[in-house]
């Protein structure tokens, strides 16, 4: 259904006039030109395309534009303030938490949702949480010394 | 002079070529790697030149790599080895790569090759250039090169200082190197050796890396394409009139291409469901569990790669102790989490496409023949590539997105959904391996009868003494017809057959080790002189804490070994299986890996963990499902790639040889995956698993039997 949709993006307000039942992905990388967030499997398994919702992580590929509306969604673009990268992501380049980098934006958006919740996360809870999201090229160990380097470092932020 | 357009050197016009780079200094290199130079000759394409290094009137140095990042970081690799050679920061080297108009002509983006055979030409054309700077400094500061010193593009004589930038100004030279530069030495090294941020970070944890689907253009069209229901099927009809009735929808129809059109990619996939279209099926031939007996009962005569000795004498002599074993593996997607993607403009006659791939080159020409279009009118530029393992040297999707720009005359994305990946993949090929092998009473492997069906000889001739060997690989094509088996297109998966072909040897070592009572580690170094592999093996062993023993000890430890790319491997394991289950936890991994000089320690520490972290998937979990040309597995909900819970804790050594040039580091770990833990399974419950993956119901079942 067309309509006006209202919801923060990233710290901002934000108002579309479209159809509400889009997905919120395919919105974000083709209005809104943020072309971070990615589709990776288009069923809500791989989680390249996570983005928080109300600081709760959500696949962006099943999630209509009416779920988020007067909510506020945060995207990986939203997680620099003032030039300066957060400290998660600057965890993630100290212990070379990537390599190919495609799954990275849902990696990040999944963790920081995490420390959100959970400033101080276990190993084990750290496991448990990011087991939803796939990474091909193995850098999962690097992954997890990462969240551990930013809880530590205030990540929660 | 072939007319033929490999690169835009074609014809050695150096000086219209200088002029598209811009001013400064510019170091073209042709002394290429032997291997890369026949190979290249091999295959018909022009001799061209291998690197191209930019010095401009800002110091700024720009190396032009056909190559493409796609992970491996190589983008960093080869800006430290050039910034090593000129003696400057590598904040000062900019990487343009995989782009056809600015880049010089490559084979592709596989096989472990860039630092390996690319990396000298890089090398070789910094050294020149520094070779120029340092005379240009000379002259300049009227002081003999020899007491010049050169620290972070600063050349001074120790009162006076000249930039390289300064010395670039205003100059146009170019130097075609056609010899062997004189490289620094290891005792002089600052760059190589070290561990640098990589240049590909902050993009890449900013959202601000752009992969080809990211891609946007003014009045930009997302094309979904109708594809067939399964590998092999003929259309029968085609109604695409209601997709038509959709406002803001494009079809196009033109032969066995049929694709709806929108500027909205959700559109695009709605319209595609309203296109009708009926199939005839050809009848599957073999499925998942049947394909193995297939492609050997199918097999033509095998190719004798290794013929020494008298294997028969020896196997069917009577007094050896003869083993008999056959390995089976599966068919393996490549799985990257990027799609296969990429947007195609056609603009004044010329046809530009930004396509993730392995083989921007290969593409182009793909495309150029596909349009009927000179190479010169074709140019690819390659962003970003989200993970590859040999998937993505083919882009159909860039021919695809070319083919649809052309006709609509707008630039046109075509990125694959996730089904689409599944079903065009180049699949790592089902396989088989059948191994009949002697040991004697000393335990001392006689004899070697190896048969390898589909995978390949990758990496297959046995490391160790044995003085009767025979070694034969059989295509997968049909013995009377000539036919390919494969139902689908398959093609090369990380080292390929390297893996099928290293969990087969390394098994059939370790059945033979338990056979003969003897320490596993113990039987290898008592059958190998290689002293490589030796000291691979002493150092995993070491750092593992090896236990000496015969198998099955109960406690789910082994230990595997390997070469691929050049590059030793060996690595240790330990596991534990859930006898109820059949699950195997893989706790733990050690591997030492040997690949001569190291220019990044911890870009090939991440190669390795990443090779072992993938390696979990094709050994425990991971086999496409299929009914002939039927794909079963679709999506990852039933194709099983490997997650946090599942990946052990990885320990990587790097054996120092800096003596011996840099050899493969993104493949050779994950070789001897599937064996390790094979050889740890059964050392955990005294069950050999002859088949990969070995998923828990065929441990479970193994374990009943």
């Amino acid at each position: 259904m067309r309509k006006s949709i209202k919801f923060t993006l990233n710290g901002r307000p934000v108002a579309l006039d479209t159809d509400d039942g889009r997905t919120l992905l395919w919105v974000l990388r083709t209005d809104l030109d943020l072309t971070g967030t990615k589709y990776g499997c288009g069923e809500g398994i791989c989680g390249a395309c996570t983005v928080a919702v109300d600081g709760t992580a959500v696949r962006s590929c099943q999630t209509s534009l009416a779920a988020i509306e007067n909510k506020k969604v945060v995207t990986i673009e939203g997680l620099e303030h003032g030039g300066n990268l957060h400290p998660l992501q600057q965890a993630f380049i100290d212990q070379g938490g990537f390599q190919c980098g495609y799954c990275t934006s849902g990696m990040l958006m999944n963790a920081w949702a995490l420390l959100q919740k959970q400033p101080h996360p276990s190993h084990a809870a750290i496991v448990d949480e990011m087991n939803s999201n796939l990474c091909r090229c193995g850098a999962h160990q690097r992954i997890v010394a990462a969240i551990e380097q930013a809880s530590k470092s205030g990540g929660a932020r | 002079m072939t007319t033929r357009s490999s690169s835009p050197l074609r014809g050695i016009d150096r000086r219209s070529f200088c002029k598209l780079l811009g001013g400064g200094i510019v170091v073209l290199v042709t002394a290429r790697p032997a291997e890369l130079f026949a190979q290249q000759r091999r295959r018909g394409y022009p001799e061209d030149l291998n690197a191209y290094l930019r010095i401009d009137e800002n110091g700024r140095v720009t190396i032009f790599s056909g190559k493409i990042e796609m992970g491996q970081g190589v983008q960093t690799s080869l800006a430290q080895m050039a910034a090593e050679e000129l003696g400057v920061g590598l904040d000062s080297v900019n990487m343009v790569m995989g782009d056809t108009d600015l880049c010089p002509w490559d084979q592709g983006t596989h096989g472990s090759m860039s630092t390996r055979f690319f990396g000298p030409a890089v090398r070789a054309a910094a050294a020149e250039a520094r070779t120029v700077l340092m005379n240009l400094a000379a002259q300049k500061l009227g002081t003999p090169r020899g007491k010049l010193v050169v620290d972070n593009g600063v050349v001074s004589n120790g009162s006076q200082k000249v930039t390289y930038g300064e010395l670039a100004k205003g100059k146009r030279i170019a130097r075609l190197v056609d010899e062997k530069a004189v490289l620094r030495s290891v005792g002089e090294f600052k760059l190589i050796g070290t561990a640098p941020k990589r240049l590909d970070g902050r993009e890449k944890v900013s959202g601000r890396a752009k992969y080809a689907g990211d891609v946007r253009l003014p009045g930009m069209l997302y094309a979904r394409l109708l594809r067939p229901p399964v590998h092999g099927a003929t259309r029968k009809s085609l109604d695409t009139s209601k997709a038509k009735e959709l406002p803001g929808v494009t079809v196009v129809e033109k032969g066995d291409l049929v694709a709806v059109l929108h500027a909205d990619p959700e559109r695009a996939a709605a319209a595609l469901k309203l296109v009708k279209a009926e199939w005839e099926k050809p009848a599957a031939a073999f499925d998942t569990e049947s394909v193995h007996d297939y492609l050997v009962k199918n097999a033509g005569e095998g190719e004798a790669h290794v013929s020494r000795g008298n294997v028969a004498s020896v196997i069917d002599g009577g007094s050896a102790r003869v083993i008999r074993s056959t390995f089976r593996t599966g068919y393996l997607a490549h799985a990257p989490i990027e799609p296969h993607s990429a947007v195609a403009e056609w603009k004044d006659g010329r046809l530009t496409a930004w396509i993730g791939t392995q083989g921007p080159f290969q593409a182009r020409t793909r495309i150029a023949e596909t349009l009927g279009l000179d190479e010169k009118s074709v140019r690819v530029i390659t962003p970003f590539v989200g993970g590859g393992f040999g998937g993505k040297s083919p882009a159909p999707q860039g021919v695809e997105a070319a083919q649809l720009a052309q006709m609509t005359g707008k630039p046109v994305m075509v990125m694959f959904t996730r089904g689409e990946e599944f079903f065009f993949d180049t699949f790592g090929p089902a396989a088989v391996v059948k191994i009949n092998s002697a040991i004697d009473g000393a335990g001392k492997i006689t004899a070697w009868d190896y048969h390898v069906y589909a995978a390949g000889e990758r990496s297959a001739e046995p490391p160790y003494d044995i003085a009767n060997v025979s070694l034969k690989s059989y295509a997968a094509r049909n013995s009377a017809t000539g036919a390919r088996i494969h139902p689908f297109a398959t093609g090369p998966w990380r080292a390929p057959g390297a893996g099928t072909n290293v969990f087969a040897r390394e098994s059939q070592i370790d059945i033979m080790a338990a056979a003969a009572k003897v320490d596993p580690l113990e039987f290898r170094l008592r059958n190998t002189s290689d002293p490589q592999l030796i000291r691979a093996l002493k150092t995993v062993a070491d750092a593992f804490g090896w236990k000496p023993g015969a198998g099955p000890s109960g406690q789910g430890r082994a230990i595997a070994c390997s070469i691929d790319a050049g590059t030793y491997c060996a690595m240790a394991a330990e596991v534990a299986v859930d006898r109820k289950t059949g699950a195997i936890n893989v706790k733990r991994v050690v591997a030492a890996q040997d690949m001569g000089l190291v220019i990044n320690p911890v870009g090939a520490k991440m190669q390795m963990e990443g090779c072992i972290t993938m390696g979990q998937g094709y050994v425990l979990s991971e086999e496409l499902n299929f009914r002939g040309g039927d794909i079963l597995d679709r999506n990852f909900d039933t194709y099983e790639l490997p997650r946090f819970a599942g990946v052990p804790r990885i320990e990587t050594l790097l054996i120092a040889n800096e003596r011996l040039a840099p050899q493969g580091g993104g493949e050779p770990a994950i070789v001897p995956v599937g064996a390790v833990i094979a050889n740890a399974v059964f050392d955990a419950t005294g069950v050999r698993m002859f088949r990969l993956p070995m998923t828990p119901a065929r441990v479970l079942a193994a374990m009943k039997a």
